[in-house]
């Protein structure tokens, strides 16, 4: 069954090894598969990185060149042109969704984190009526597929009347229980209990112990789980587009999906949307770089066990 | 870098009863998430059951609205009959098929060569692989969209030049054009993960396979792999969950391939049924099979999966 799962590779041959003359001589088998595996990652790097090459050039067109020029070749630089052009559209529009998106987002993924590590961290450092249960009911929470909530959430909002408001899109982002298990698994890693009796003995609240003395030690943790909600956040278009109807509310992703969607009408709005992507893409790179290893940290924690 | 987390589960050494002002400390951080996962989860769980039970029904000329009538199961028998719906689970079906082998089989073949003793410049191939994650799916897909777009696209224009003319919007390319945007997002996570993983394999391990005289593909194929088993199957139920949730690369897709239709998905089925067709009874109902083959699908995985870790 393993065979389905892998790319076809050697078979699994029989345990002894195979004779060593069979084999090649080191050097040129050597080389030839160093080349093999470099060009074969080589391939897969251009395959990502291809379609961001492309947005930058794309950016940096007119309307006219986008269409007429060949697609990877630089034409007449009108990156500022496009970005002036961008942020002037309808009032500055876009300004205003990138305001949300980071109220959504950053806003949103810090008041998840500082939700979920104080409870993942409850769940590691106490001992509580129901513990084991509650944490169960955790778990079945990280299972329960996102776009399932959506649709129910929305009928609520809709009888609360929080449709088209900013909560509707806040409330249901700030529940992230794979965040709370992280959370457990982080503080069970990073803070020893030694130290928090240490800091009772000195006559240390219990509040005053988690936020002077846990959370800096859970920091690296923290910031994993803020990055994790973050891109969860950027990622809801299911239910900002169930949410959401008026245009003053949108992120950004929610305003580029608006205006695609009337390119036909207006085809100058192909540009927009281009230089739209890159403006709301690059920070969202540079943090990335920024903070690749706190990603390697949380998914080795939360995945490979 | 963080200290390896080997044994996640493990408390503190010594656990103990709750002292005074330490109850109203668990109180004060554990009730937010829960107050808040009762009204964003349980509540609308609840909710989705309740109204998939009632069917809206207009009244007299349909001059007075509509009123809700108790269905009973009326609305899961109607999804389970409406063709739209059962080929949008279909598609989803199609789409696994060729996604989950791609971006179990795909990534763990580029995790290996970047793990490999042969392998340059492994950090930059970890971050190429994965920096098309921090692009928000629905800017993906509109990359992906206007790179499929003739004119615009150098693909086509590439293709057109060596005489191909391939239409990614045609009925029978949409659903690899779609695969093509999930994967070019979702591969370089996988990959991170099994890195992470093989990482983590004792280096002495493979020194001594390596002194046994195996070499590289022997050693991923028979060492490395089968120490990495759990990895894998994680990813596999990860990759399987979000696959079946698929939604936004379809829907961005559906505006330029007429052919899709608005209920490609399962996903948008339900957002069409809500929004176009105002059928919330219909749209929870299908909302909770979804959840059902979700379920079904984490199950069998988990099973088949840990009798593979055992093998």
């Amino acid at each position: 069954m393993s065979a389905q799962l892998t790319a076809p590779q050697t078979p699994a041959a029989a345990p002894a090894a195979e004779p060593a003359g069979r084999r090649p001589r080191r050097g040129t088998f050597g080389l030839a598969s160093k080349a093999l595996v470099n060009g074969l990652l080589a391939i897969s790097a251009v395959y990502t990185l291809a379609p961001l090459a492309w947005l930058l050039i794309a950016s940096s067109k007119n309307r006219k060149d986008l269409f007429s020029t060949s697609p990877y070749s630089v034409g007449e630089f009108h990156l500022l042109r496009n970005l002036s052009d961008l942020f002037g559209y309808d009032d500055g529009i876009y300004l205003r969704w990138l305001g949300n998106t980071v109220l959504y987002t950053v806003g949103g993924a810090f008041l998840t984190t500082v939700i979920s590590v104080a409870c993942g961290y409850a769940f590691d450092k106490y001992v509580f009526k129901g513990k084991e249960k509650l944490f169960g009911l955790v778990l079945v929470g990280i299972l329960v597929p996102s776009t399932v909530l959506s649709l129910p959430l929305y009928l609520l909002a809709s009888r609360t009347g929080l449709v088209n408001t900013y909560w509707a899109v806040l409330i249901p982002s700030l529940v992230n229980p794979f965040g709370v298990y992280l959370a457990r698994v982080f503080s069970a890693g990073y803070v020893p209990g030694e130290v928090l009796e240490a800091a009772r003995m000195d006559g240390c609240g219990e509040v005053r112990t988690f936020a002077r003395v846990s959370l800096p030690m859970l920091a690296p943790g923290f910031v994993t789980i803020f990055l994790f909600s973050f891109t969860a956040a950027w990622n809801n278009f299911y239910s900002s587009l169930m949410m959401l109807n008026d245009q003053n509310l949108y992120p950004v992703n929610l305003g580029l999906y608006a205006w695609s969607q009337n390119t036909h009408q207006q085809p100058e709005l192909y540009s927009l949307v281009i230089v739209g992507s890159l403006v709301a893409v690059v920070p969202l790179i540079v943090a990335f770089l920024c903070l690749q290893r706190f990603w390697r940290s949380g998914l080795t924690s939360g995945a490979v066990k | 870098m963080a200290p390896p987390l080997s044994r996640p589960l493990q408390a503190a050494p010594r656990p103990h009863r709750l002292r005074r002002g330490e109850r109203s400390a668990v109180g004060l951080f554990v009730v937010p998430f829960f107050v808040l996962f009762t009204l964003a989860t349980l509540v609308p769980v609840g909710y989705a059951v309740w109204m998939s039970l009632f069917e809206e029904e207009s009244s007299g000329l349909g001059f007075g609205g509509t009123h809700r009538v108790f269905a009973g199961f009326g609305n899961y028998a109607h999804a389970l009959t409406d063709s739209d719906f059962l080929r949008s689970f279909a598609h989803v079906a199609a789409y696994c098929a060729v996604y989950i082998p791609v971006m179990v089989g795909g990534a763990l073949l580029i995790a290996l060569l970047i793990d490999s003793a042969m392998a340059r410049a492994r950090r930059f191939f970890q971050i190429a692989t994965f920096l098309p994650h921090a692009v928000p799916s629905v800017i993906a897909s509109l990359i992906w969209l206007y790179l499929y777009t003739p004119g615009l696209s150098p693909i086509t224009d590439l293709l057109g030049r060596l005489g191909a003319h391939v239409d990614f919007f045609g009925s029978g390319t949409v659903l690899l054009s779609v695969i093509n945007i999930s994967a070019w997002q979702w591969i370089g996570y996988n990959v991170i993960i099994f890195y992470a993983a093989l990482q983590a394999i004792g280096r002495e391990t493979l020194e001594a396979a390596r002194i046994d005289g195996a070499h590289e593909t022997r050693i991923a194929w028979s060492v490395k792999i089968p120490m990495i088993r759990p990895t894998v199957v994680l990813t596999l139920l990860f990759t399987g969950v979000g696959a079946i949730q698929l939604f936004d690369a379809p829907m961005l897709l559906q505006s330029r391939a007429i052919t899709m239709g608005t209920s490609w998905t399962p996903t948008m089925f339900i957002y069409d049924a809500a929004f176009r067709g105002h059928d919330y009874g219909l749209a929870a109902a299908g909302a909770l099979l979804l959840a059902l083959v979700a379920g079904g699908l984490s199950f069998v995985v988990t099973k088949l999966g840990n009798r593979w870790k055992e093998s």
